[in-house]
């Protein structure tokens, strides 16, 4: 901390503070948190902050994948390497066995980002959680930019943008009725720029598809997919390797990469900086479906 | 690009300062285009984004891109051209971090606007120039001072509709300094500005020669906002005891919380609230390590040298300075909810720093009218969007501070009990 300008706080370690203190809040007031970790940079930052919030104590709760069954391999490593590192208790709410066990019914387009909401719910029915904190931030969708850091869901997980709880101060109000939870999002005011700050400063390791490979895509509407047991080159789409890396990670048949040459977190930031199209337009199928794709899924208890 | 370079330039882009503004108008004061300005002019709006407002405007038949549309997110928004609810909205320039708290300005919008001003280091209000001050000008100015914002800015909008005529200016903020004077405001910054035309928001514009003042990026990105904060009356609420359960780590006992005012170091006296106990600041641990002192915002986690009974709710503070250990309150409440009204003998949970107990209203002195100051004696309840000044009884002692010298330990919400819901935002005039 330099001298010349005492008791200053810079733009990160405010948002620091304040994921760090709405996270100590979810575990003095909830009886059974879980952290949502999919192995994506937004998730991995949220369980660093976890790590930090309750050091030298392990993190005390643990840590929930919504498995598709659409993965990236190097994703799944970096999970378990993690989850093992930490000591956690995982666990895995799996989209294969509900589909396999009739739960769910897999869609004719094969795509599995909405189907695994009941799934999500089924797993917070089980594990009876009343608290899950997510990865998503504020800027990422409109949607999103109206929720609270506390989100009130009903027994159905449903969100209902037009009878939100006021939030102020750093009063955050988790009541809840049996059956009922909260969705808890200590990276609302982080941008994506934020994040990558932070994985800088914080050195923390990321699954290597964040960062520049070559890779066998193919382009589809516009962006590039990598070729893979879920992505099947259609008619008319030809196979090439291309320097890519993924801005995001999600579901696999639905995640696209970006061209880049950013094989360095500095170079990514400098990327980052200078891109003109949001994460989310750049490389998600699924939020292009409509202009309130994620408001329907969010109302129906999508995170 | 040298590593050492790019190394310099990442270091500067996170050692930014956070500013938090909230945004008031009423309807059609050109709120939404400002921020669509502000955060077009600062290069945050991304391609996608503006294509997608670019065909919405087009469908809609407007005669140029509505950047007002890039920050109404919700279906129901678009449809009814309105806004539901607070939004937030992130930019930022080389020396800041901003977060717009951005509160609509017709239905709810007292509770939305209280919201979005709790959090708040400035509070930006629009008036349209053509139509000067009007009721709801007022009343954002009343809740901006209600709220303690600590900076104000007037942004009068649409000069060019009035041909930046400076005598037009003038009268708005003569009128307007003269209504804040009656209030508690400490810093009010006026700027005649076009949010449709771009003057006067990212650089002065060559249109208002007349204006001597900054533009309204210039005095974002440089208002003073460090001393701000109370760094004189240490107050750290218990929000979280940390004993871990390990072999490796034994007879560690921390009290995690985020500074809310003052300035800790080790070796300090300190005397922990409600017991009265006193003891030293042993140490005062992050993850990153131990620390030579704390400051608001920051969390950290205090051991002391004295092994005290101490649970979250609790309080550190200073032996001679130390807020009031209270049961009855007076405060002024903003109401929140529309099922049903505060009244006397009400009985509500009340959430106040990391403390929560059950409270009763023993009574309500005045209702206040936002526009007017007036005070009603006489109301017998207070509904949706109103406020007034209210006696609390609560179960246990809150250990608090007033509002006005303490923005953390002096605000409180209540919740209904049934419901769950937050019902009301609570600011503390007197605890004794």
């Amino acid at each position: 901390m330099s001298q010349a300008k005492p008791y200053r706080v810079s733009h990160l370690d405010a948002l620091e503070a304040e994921s760090i203190f709405v996270m100590r809040e979810v575990m003095a007031e909830f009886e059974r948190p879980v952290l949502l970790f999919s192995g994506g940079k937004d998730s991995i930052v949220m369980l660093r902050l976890a790590e930090k919030a309750f050091a030298p104590a392990r993190v005390p709760f643990p840590v929930m994948h919504v498995d598709t069954g659409h993965n990236f391999p190097e994703v799944l490593d970096y999970r378990d390497a993690r989850v093992g590192e930490l000591g956690l208790n995982l666990v895995v709410a799996s989209v294969q066995e509900a589909i396999d066990s009739g739960l769910v019914r897999e869609l004719p387009d094969g795509t599995r980002n909405r189907i695994q909401t009941p799934v999500l719910l089924a797993a917070v029915e089980k594990y009876r959680f009343d608290a899950l904190f997510g990865g998503a931030r504020r800027d990422e969708e409109k949607a999103r930019a109206k929720e609270r850091m506390f989100s009130f869901r009903d027994e159905f997980g449903q969100w209902d943008p037009k009878n939100q709880r006021p939030e102020l101060w750093s009063l955050y109000n988790g009541r809840h009725h049996p059956g009922e939870s909260i969705r808890v999002f200590p990276l609302s005011n982080w941008t994506e720029l934020d994040v990558w700050h932070y994985i800088a400063k914080e050195e923390i390791a990321l699954p290597s598809i964040y960062y520049a490979h070559d890779r066998e895509v193919v382009e589809r509407d516009g962006m590039f997919y990598a070729v893979n047991e879920f992505i099947v080159p259609r008619d008319g789409e030809t196979v090439q390797t291309r320097r890519v890396r993924y801005r995001t990670v999600g579901d696999a048949s639905q995640t696209a990469a970006v061209l880049s040459d950013a094989d360095t977190v500095e170079k990514v930031i400098d990327e980052v900086a200078a891109t003109r199209i949001t994460e989310r337009g750049a490389t998600r199928g699924d939020d292009k479906v409509s202009e309130a794709a994620m408001e329907d899924r969010k109302r129906e208890g999508y995170f | 690009m040298s590593q050492a370079v790019l190394e310099t330039e990442a270091a500067a882009a996170r050692n930014m300062d956070l500013l938090r503004f909230a945004t008031a108008g009423s309807v059609d004061d050109g709120k939404s285009t400002l921020i669509g300005r502000l955060l077009y002019d600062t290069k945050t709006i991304f391609a996608d984004q503006l294509e997608a407002v670019e065909a919405a405007s087009a469908s809609r038949g407007d005669e140029y891109t509505n950047l007002a549309l890039l920050t109404d997110g919700l279906r129901a928004e678009r449809e009814q051209g309105i806004t539901i609810d607070v939004a937030y909205r992130y930019f930022a320039t080389p020396r800041r971090k901003f977060i717009i708290a951005d509160t609509p300005g017709h239905i709810q919008y007292t509770r939305n606007m209280v919201t979005g001003a709790s959090t708040a280091d400035l509070a930006l209000i629009l008036v349209d120039a053509r139509k000067g001050l009007v009721e709801q000008s007022r009343r954002h100015a009343f809740l901006t001072s209600l709220l303690r914002v600590p900076h104000l800015v007037l942004c009068v909008n649409k000069m060019d509709l009035v041909g930046w005529d400076k005598d037009v200016y003038d009268r708005i903020a003569d009128e307007f300094t003269s209504f804040a004077a009656k209030l508690d405001i400490t810093d009010l910054t006026i700027i005649p500005i076009s949010a449709l035309e771009g003057d006067n928001i990212a650089s002065r514009s060559e249109k208002s020669p007349w204006y001597e003042g900054p533009s309204l990026l210039h005095h974002l990105e440089h208002v003073h906002i460090a001393s701000d904060r109370n760094l004189v009356d240490v107050r750290f609420p218990v929000q979280y005891v940390i004993r871990p359960q390990s072999t490796t780590v034994t007879d560690y006992r921390g009290y995690a919380g985020q500074v809310a005012s003052g300035v800790l170091k080790p070796g300090d006296d300190v005397m922990v609230l409600p017991s009265g106990m006193t003891s030293k600041i042993a140490a005062i641990d992050t993850a990153d390590g131990p620390v030579d002192e704390a400051f608001p915002p920051m969390s950290v986690t205090v051991r002391l040298t004295d092994e005290i009974d101490i649970s979250r709710g609790d309080l550190i503070c200073r032996p001679h300075n130390a807020p009031a250990v209270a049961q009855d309150i007076e405060a002024m409440i903003c109401w929140m909810d529309e099922t049903a009204p505060l009244r006397v003998g009400g009985k509500y949970t009340i959430k106040h720093t990391t403390r929560t107990a059950r409270t009763v209203v023993r009574g309500l002195q005045y209702k206040l009218d936002v526009n007017t100051l007036h005070r009603d004696e006489d109301a017998g309840q207070l509904g949706l969007n109103e406020i007034g000044r209210v006696k609390l009884r609560t179960t246990v002692p809150l250990l608090a501070d007033e509002y006005r010298r303490n923005r953390t330990t002096g605000g409180f919400i209540l919740i209904d009990e049934s419901t769950n819901r937050t019902v009301g935002a609570g600011m503390i005039i007197e605890a004794g």
